[in-house]
């Protein structure tokens, strides 16, 4: 069995991260859970929020995430969402609009609107300019 | 015979035409490279959710507490057509218009109705008698993955309130630059392929929530990832067919400029031989008064 504890990240549009890290902690269905080395074998669901990493040499990173699942197998954890960014390449300005917009449309209640998207798109950006302002 | 004039001129407007035709040829091969790369950077996503669907699929002892899998007898099927937004790509628009047409035919029993993606078959479809249950148009310029789970959102939504019991998407698959296939592809109910090869047989797996809780996530996802995929896929066959149509008309100008051109120096090597014969015969005129 690998020695080491391996963390993938893999998107539609490629893959984020593919490094060995020290633990990280994903934001599951019924409550965050934390992965360290040796880890039983688990499924789960991700949900909108961030993954802590703390890689080898102690140092540590948020990834903003979107909805998606988590897989861990054999010291691998494959996390598939659907979006992912690193605190710092966040665009502030772009998760800002996005806030607005959705808020824009939750409050106009016309009966047009896909109420359950624009509520999900204002938690995605809430949740990108939460990550963003961390380290 | 065409005078001079008239053949140059000819000449220049083909060339003109023979530079949009190279023009496009290019943009084409560039957009294809950038399809290309879309779809390399997609594939381990894509990879790893069908993996995981094959495994809780084939793990899962009861299925029934999931919509998008059930079957229903099938009296209402959905096609979704996807074409170009924009014309000149040769056969790409006429194979999948014809490919529709003709599955219509087949479900002649049934009620079919269609969801068009990409202008070519808006406009073809909109005038002629058909029911058309979405439209969606002007995507491929800024193809963005939003678009996707749109789609993919309105066509389950649809399957679910029961106003259809079947939908099958029919586009081109990207084969190569040169080459497209046509494909008729069954999106409703769900049909998951068997994860041939499940290294995830043996392990003891935490499921969190439970399997069919997961599968009912899981599938969504999926499926925005398949429109996602036959979007990227048609986007890149659309831009190698163009490029393939817009190369041979280039190789088509250039024939032709040939031709002219030959056709041209000959009307000129005649014209000046008409002259010189007719001063020879002037001044021999001349010569004998």
């Amino acid at each position: 069995m690998a020695s080491e504890l391996n963390l993938e990240i893999v998107t539609p549009f490629g893959k984020l991260l593919d490094s060995n890290i020290k633990s990280c902690t994903v934001p599951g269905t019924q409550g965050e859970f934390q992965v360290l080395q040796n880890h039983a074998a688990l499924i789960s669901t991700v949900e909108i929020g961030s993954v802590k990493v703390e890689y080898t040499d102690a140092k540590s990173a948020y990834i903003a995430v979107s909805g998606g699942f988590c897989e861990v197998k054999d010291n691998r954890v494959t996390i598939m969402v659907e979006s992912a960014e690193m605190a710092d390449q966040i665009d502030a300005k772009r998760a800002e609009a996005a806030k607005k917009r959705a808020e824009e449309r939750l409050s106009s209640k016309r009966a047009d609107i896909d109420y359950n998207r624009a509520k999900l798109a204002l938690v995605r950006a809430t949740n990108r300019l939460k990550i963003a302002g961390r380290p | 015979m065409a005078t001079l004039r008239e053949i140059r001129d000819r000449i220049t407007s083909v060339t003109s035409t023979q530079q949009i035709t190279k023009a496009m040829k290019m943009v084409a091969a560039a957009k294809l490279r950038r399809a290309q790369e879309n779809i390399l950077a997609f594939r381990p996503y894509s990879y790893e959710l069908r993996n995981l669907i094959g495994h809780l699929v084939a793990t899962a002892s009861d299925l029934t507490g999931i919509p998008l899998l059930e079957k229903r007898p099938v009296e209402k099927v959905l096609l979704v057509v996807v074409t170009s937004d924009r014309g000149l790509c040769g056969a790409f628009n006429g194979n999948i218009i014809r490919r529709t047409v003709q599955r219509v035919a087949e479900y002649k029993d049934r009620e079919v109705s269609l969801f068009v993606i990409g202008r070519k078959s808006a406009e073809f479809f909109s005038k002629r008698d058909y029911t058309i249950q979405g439209e969606k148009i002007n995507l491929f310029n800024h193809l963005k993955f939003e678009d996707a789970v749109d789609i993919s959102s309105q066509l389950v939504s649809l399957y679910l309130n029961g106003a259809f019991d079947r939908i099958e998407f029919v586009y081109n698959e990207f084969k190569s630059a040169i080459q497209q296939n046509l494909q008729v592809e069954q999106f409703l109910p769900f049909v998951s392929e068997e994860g041939s090869d499940d290294t995830r047989a043996q392990v003891d797996f935490i499921y969190e929530p439970g399997k069919i809780e997961i599968l009912n996530t899981l599938i969504p996802k999926h499926l925005n990832v398949q429109v996602w995929r036959i979007l990227l896929e048609s986007n890149a066959a659309e831009q190698g067919a163009r490029m393939t149509a817009m190369e041979s008309a280039t190789d088509n100008a250039q024939e032709m400029i040939d031709r002219l051109t030959v056709h041209y120096n000959r009307s000129r090597q005649a014209a000046i031989t008409t002259e010189i014969s007719e001063i020879v015969s002037g001044a021999e005129a001349l010569k004998e008064n």
